[in-house]
Parts: structure tokens; C-alpha cells; sequence
């Protein structure tokens, strides 16, 4: 090859040159193949694993828009006839509960007679010119959007986005709600609608609280490993000890320190609600095993000469640690973190059941789960509030455990360019 | 030898420091709470209110507590009185609960690693068969449903649907069963799973090959051979699954209701119990330290390549 080539330059034979040529074309052409692009595409192949990282990008999509689809209310209680109904195709309509007291029982009715109230405040505060009256107006309105406003009745602490959603699916549906086909719980709620919306919190408490973990996890890891000697005795050390630590523990002590009236009010004051605080606990606990993995990983490869070259030109350790180690240990620490995420949402689930967790009227799956537990008895059979909760809470671990199963076997280097 | 005694000595250096640090944790974190043990529903006269916290040494000064109680416990291993059940100390009600909750625990233990290592080999050595796909979707179900799901569930079928298994109680191996297999079921499915990976790792090495080569029989080749390297992992996630049965048995405590100590544990946090939630901490901080530590002492005598530190 490098002969011909030679000769090919001091001969300047024109159909060989050509041949030439088109032999560098070929070869600017081929384009190396990276790991991401390789993994995506063995993970394309593993069927199971691909379906599932698709119903978890729908699963999200749903959480987030769920106040755009036409559900009924997840907080609104209904003592009268509504308790324990089973799974029905029975049409409802929003706002037609008497005890609410919407104008022709119709949420778009009431709506717009609150909306119009607050506008006729509105003109009636430009009018007015003392600083009393004023303060009283703006008082009223304020009473009118916050407490009476339809929205407050039939959602809890919508924010604004949220706010703006529920504007836009009234617009679109009008009174519209899908019937309760999923039934409806102890309280007369619409279980498909509460499954809904705790979809957001259990999967926002799964994704954050491993964003913590993964967080504390990769830097200590990644620290320790690289820096080896007595930094790493020590730090692992202290991890060893805190595995023997029954977190569990001093999370209910924290959380029961939280739900203290005084303490959560203190918290609101700057600005931070329980839920937060829920997450932040979670993930600084789960970050240990991360740590450990990373540790492993960096310290494989840290004798490489990728990080000699760093380290010749003068990287700070802070920069070769972060910018040439982390991101590659990248791939065990996404497969970890979909094998993360499943357990902190069971942990969830499992402190809602001692009543530690989620508080209501916020709904998460696990406090759905707790729900249904406490209706199941052997005389009747609510079954409904077991089994449709319990479904999405497991449909999804297994999609997750599944991703991370494919995850893992697409991002083995092992695997690279076989099959 | 000498080095496995050295080991146990270090061991037992950490395991009080864990706990020293685990108190204090505690100790900080139970103070901080507002409210005290006597502080809350019916209103005591300040008097006896008074009285009754010189009575459990809770008049002094957080630091004068925190040397007491400690001292109380180093020099006489007395973790005090219980402030809210009703003349109990705490060492007592450890010794009548601990029995219970070690024995659901033990037999979860057994449960999940005899169902878990079966199933993995199972389904490792008939790879991609039915058995192997429906045993580890079994696992992933396992996996993936919350304990007191699967709890609840099982009393409604197998108490009151099939009356096989008694309602509640405690003391007969059948009213050990039910617990245990709901408490190690999700720790089985993810043992299988542990067990069938390091089983096909171990099945593809060449000394596997080499064996099957030479003609052995194929039931020598999996137990001699194939199987010690497989259970590293499964091994070492002993001392995790220690932690999450003890925290399990929380939860399954309270629906089978089980005279364990960690129905116990619950409320005497919420309670503001200090001295019993205390003493709940530190004995489950032993629990998962001693657990640990076999973990690590079988995983050195299993490989051979591991070095006790």
C-alpha cells in the first residue's frame, strides 16, 4: 500500500492517481463511530429496552400537561354519593357537584362570573381615590383570586404555569371531563385524575432526589478516587460507617421534625416547602453506592494517558478530575441512575405509607397506595384503588429497571461494534 | 488466622465509633425537634411537668444530657426509661421485641437468598427458555411492587381468600411464614437477578470451558465451578439487603401486627420518646454493623483474592 503510494507520488501515473484519489475519498467518508452513537444503537435494538425509554418520554409528557387534559378534580370531595364508586363510563362535568355552589353548576359559568366580578373591581379601583377604599378593593380582588376563584376550589397550589394550562384546557374542553374510569377513592375523588397529578410529585421526587444523589455521588467518587492515598482511606472510610447507618431512621426523625406545625412555618417564610426539603433527604442518602461506583471507575482510570497528557500541560486537578474523569464514568453512572430512580420512588411510596411522606391535599402514588391499602378489607373489595395506582407505580419501575438493564448492556464496552 | 482476629478488632473500633456518632446524630436531631415527651395533648401544670423531667433527667442542659445519658449507657449499657410506655425501660422492651423482629428477619434472609440463588441459577443455565423469561419477569413484578402492597394483598388472599396461613399472632412457624415471604420477596427477586448475571459471567470464563471440555458432568461443572464465582455478588449485597429488610420489617410489623421492636420505633419518634427511639437506633446501628461485617469476613474466604483490611 505505502509502495505503491510512494510510487504513485514520483510517477505521477494518472489512472493510479485517480485510483488514489478516490481511494482518500472513500476513506474522508467513513466516519468513526463514537460510544453514545453505538450504545443508541444497540439500545434501538433491544426491543424491550426501547419501548420502555419510549412509555417513560410519554409517561413525562403526560405528567407535565396533565392540567391541559380534561380530568376532574383531584382534591375535590364528594361525600354524598360519590364515595367507593367502581370504574364507570357514567359522563361528569366540572363544577357540577351541588356543595360547590357554581353558578348553573358549570365550572366555565362560574369562571367567567368570578372573572367578571374581579374585572368590575378593577374599574371600581380606578374610581375610587382615598387610600382606604383602595386598600379595601385590592383586598377583594385578592380574596376573589385566591380563595373563591373556581381554580383554588378544584386544584391545589397550582403554579403558574400550571395556572395558565388549566385557563387553556378550560378554553379547549369547556365542562368536559373524562368519566371516572378508574373510579373514585374514600373521599369521592376521581382516582384516574389523582393518579394524574400524583404522577408529577412521585416522578418529580424520583428524578430530583437522584439529581442529589448523583450530584454528592460522582464528586465525592470521583475525589477520592483521584486523589488515592489517605484521602481516599479516609473518605471511604467514612462511607463504609455511614453504610452501617440505618438512614432510614434519620430520615423518619427528620421528617417528623418537618411536619412540626412551628418548623414548616418557619420554612415557609424562606421560601421552601416540605415537599423540597422531602427531596433533598432522599438524595443525600442515596448517593453512597454512587460514590463507590465512581470511585471504582476512577481509579481504573486515572493511570491513563489521556490524564498524563492533562496533567503535562498543566490541568488543575479540579479540571482533569471534572472535565476529562467525570464524563468518562458518565456511562455507569446513567445506567446506576436508572436503577436509582426506581428506589427512591419505592422509598417514597414507603415513607407515604407511614404517613412521613407526601402530605395531602398533595397526592403522590405511594399516598394513593396507602389509600387503597386502608380500603382493601375482606368484606369489600375496593379494588379499583389498589390496582390502578399500583399499576402505574409498577409499569414504570419496570420501565426503568428495563431501560437500565438495555442501558447497560448498549453502553458495554465490551459490546462495541458487535452484533 | 491472626489477620481475621486483627480484622474482628479494627471492626469492633469502627463499630463504636459508628455508634458514638450515631448517638450524637440522633441526639442533636431529637432535641432540635420543638416539643418534648411531656410537652404535648393533655397539659401537665408546669410544676409536675417540671418534676417528672428531673424524674428522667431531662432538666439539665443539653450537654449535661448528652454526658449522662451516654455515660448511662457506656458504663451499665442501661439505655434508660421509656417516656411514654408505661414502666417498661428501654432494655426491656429491645428484649422482648428484638427476638421477634431477628427471627422475621433471619427467615426473610434465608427465604429471599434460597428463592433468589435458585431462580438466578435456574434461569441462567437455561437461558432464554420460558423458565428463564417468566422467572425474571416474576423478579422485575418482585422488584417493583412496594412491600405493603404485596402485604396486603397476600393477607387478602391467603388469610381471608384461602385460609391457609393464620390472620395475625405470633410464635408458630405458620404465623412466621407469611411475614417472612412478604418481607424477603422483593430481596429474592433482586438476588435472582444478582445471581442469573453472575452466573452467565462465570459460565462464559475459560476454566468453565476447560471443565465442561474435559468431560464433566454438567451438575459438577455448575456447583463447583461456575457457582462460587457467581455468588460474589450476591454476597455482597447481603449487607444492603440487611438494611432493607430491617427497614421492610417497619411497615410489615405494623400490617401483620407483629410485637416486633419496629412497630416500635415509629412512634416513639413521634412521640418525642427519646430514650426508646434512642435505644431503636443504636440496636438496628448493631444489627447492620455485625451484618456488615460478616459480609465482608465471608466475602475474604469465599475469594480467595480478597484482602481483609
Amino acid at each position: 500500500m505505502s509502495k505503491s503510494f510512494e510510487k504513485g507520488l514520483s510517477d505521477h501515473d494518472p489512472s493510479e492517481q485517480s485510483q488514489l484519489e478516490k481511494l482518500l475519498d472513500e476513506s474522508q467518508q467513513i466516519q468513526g463511530v463514537s460510544l453514545w452513537q453505538d450504545a443508541w444503537r444497540r439500545l434501538k435494538r433491544n426491543h424491550v429496552a426501547y419501548r420502555s425509554l419510549h412509555m417513560l418520554i410519554g409517561l413525562a409528557l403526560l405528567a407535565i400537561l396533565t392540567p391541559l387534559i380534561p380530568l376532574q378534580s383531584p382534591i375535590d370531595k364528594d361525600l354524598n354519593d360519590r364515595q367507593f364508586l367502581p370504574p364507570t363510563l357514567e359522563q361528569s362535568s366540572m363544577g357540577s357537584r351541588v356543595g360547590l355552589k357554581f353558578k348553573d353548576g358549570q365550572l366555565t359559568a362560574q369562571l367567567q362570573r368570578v372573572e367578571s366580578q374581579i374585572a368590575d373591581l378593577r374599574t371600581e379601583l380606578a374610581t375610587v381615590s382615598t387610600e382606604e377604599a383602595r386598600n379595601e378593593i385590592e383586598q377583594a380582588i385578592k380574596q376573589k383570586q385566591t380563595v373563591s376563584h373556581p381554580f383554588n376550589q378544584l386544584w391545589h397550589n397550582l403554579g403558574s404555569i400550571s395556572w395558565a394550562m388549566c385557563r387553556a384546557r378550560v378554553a379547549i374542553f369547556g365542562d368536559y371531563a373524562i368519566p371516572s374510569i378508574c373510579g373514585t377513592d374514600q373521599l369521592g375523588r376521581d382516582v384516574l385524575s389523582r393518579i394524574m397529578w400524583g404522577a408529577r410529585v412521585s416522578l418529580t421526587v424520583g428524578i430530583v432526589a437522584t439529581l442529589v444523589s448523583l450530584l454528592i455521588g460522582v464528586s465525592y467518587g470521583a475525589i477520592a478516587g483521584y486523589f488515592g492515598g489517605w484521602i481516599d482511606a479516609v473518605m471511604m472510610r467514612i462511607v463504609d460507617t455511614l453504610y452501617s447507618v440505618p438512614f432510614i431512621f434519620v430520615v423518619i426523625f427528620i421528617m417528623t421534625f418537618l411536619g412540626e406545625d412551628s418548623v414548616k412555618k418557619q420554612l415557609e417564610q424562606i421560601g421552601v416547602n416540605q415537599l423540597t426539603v422531602f427531596y433533598l433527604i432522599i438524595g443525600a442518602i442515596y448517593w453512597l453506592t454512587m460514590s463507590r461506583v465512581v470511585r471504582g471507575q476512577v481509579l481504573s482510570l486515572k493511570n491513563e494517558q489521556f490524564v498524563e497528557a492533562a496533567r503535562t500541560i498543566g490541568a488543575s486537578p479540579a479540571r482533569i478530575v471534572f472535565r476529562h474523569l467525570v464524563p468518562n464514568v458518565l456511562g455507569v453512572v446513567i445506567v446506576y441512575l436508572t436503577l436509582t430512580i426506581p428506589a427512591v420512588m419505592l422509598f417514597e411510596a414507603f415513607l407515604s405509607f407511614l404517613g412521613l411522606g407526601v402530605s395531602p391535599p398533595d397526592v403522590s402514588w405511594g399516598l394513593l397506595l396507602k389509600d387503597g391499602v386502608d380500603a382493601l378489607s375482606s368484606v369489600k373489595l375496593f379494588w379499583w384503588m389498589v390496582v390502578f395506582p399500583g399499576a402505574a407505580l409498577a409499569l414504570t419501575l419496570f420501565a426503568l429497571n428495563f431501560l437500565g438493564d438495555g442501558l447497560r448492556d448498549a453502553l458495554d464496552p465490551k459490546m462495541k461494534n458487535k452484533d | 488466622m491472626s489477620d481475621v482476629l486483627s480484622f474482628i478488632g479494627k471492626r469492633l473500633l469502627w463499630m463504636i465509633a459508628t455508634l458514638w456518632l450515631v448517638y450524637t446524630v440522633s441526639f442533636v436531631l431529637m432535641r432540635l425537634a420543638p416539643g418534648g415527651p411531656f410537652s404535648s395533648e393533655r397539659k401537665v401544670p408546669p410544676a409536675i411537668e417540671r418534676q417528672m423531667e428531673a424524674r428522667y433527667n431531662l432538666d439539665g442542659s443539653y450537654l449535661e444530657q448528652y454526658f449522662d445519658y451516654l455515660g448511662g449507657i457506656v458504663t451499665k449499657g442501661d439505655l434508660g426509661w421509656s417516656l411514654r410506655l408505661e414502666d417498661y425501660s428501654v432494655n426491656e422492651v429491645i428484649a422482648q421485641g428484638l427476638p421477634v423482629s431477628a427471627s422475621l428477619a433471619v427467615f426473610a434472609l434465608i427465604f429471599a437468598t434460597v428463592l433468589g440463588v435458585t431462580a438466578g441459577v435456574i434461569s441462567a443455565v437455561y437461558r432464554g427458555t420460558i423458565a428463564d423469561t417468566s422467572m425474571m419477569v416474576a423478579a422485575v413484578v418482585g422488584i417493583a411492587v412496594p412491600n405493603f402492597v404485596l402485604a396486603s394483598v397476600a393477607i387478602l388472599l391467603f388469610v381471608f381468600g384461602l385460609e391457609i396461613f393464620p390472620a395475625a399472632g405470633w410464635g408458630t412457624l405458620k404465623q412466621v411464614l407469611l411475614p417472612a415471604i412478604c418481607l424477603g420477596a422483593p430481596v429474592a427477586a433482586y438476588i435472582a437477578r444478582l445471581a442469573r448475571t453472575g452466573m452467565l459471567e462465570s459460565l462464559s470464563r475459560e476454566h468453565v470451558r476447560t471443565a465442561i471440555a474435559k468431560g464433566l458432568p454438567k451438575s459438577a461443572v455448575i456447583f463447583k465451578h461456575v457457582l462460587p464465582g457467581a455468588m460474589l455478588p450476591v454476597v455482597s449485597y447481603l449487607g444492603p439487603a440487611t438494611a432493607r429488610v430491617l427497614t421492610g420489617s417497619l411497615v410489615l410489623e405494623q400490617i401483620f401486627a407483629l410485637p416486633g421492636i419496629g412497630s416500635h420505633f415509629i412512634n416513639a419518634a413521634l412521640q418525642r420518646d427519646y430514650t426508646l427511639a434512642m435505644g431503636m437506633v443504636l440496636t438496628y446501628t448493631v444489627i447492620l454493623f455485625v451484618m456488615n461485617s460478616i459480609v465482608d469476613l465471608s466475602y475474604a474466604i469465599i475469594d480467595p483474592r480478597v484482602k481483609l483490611q
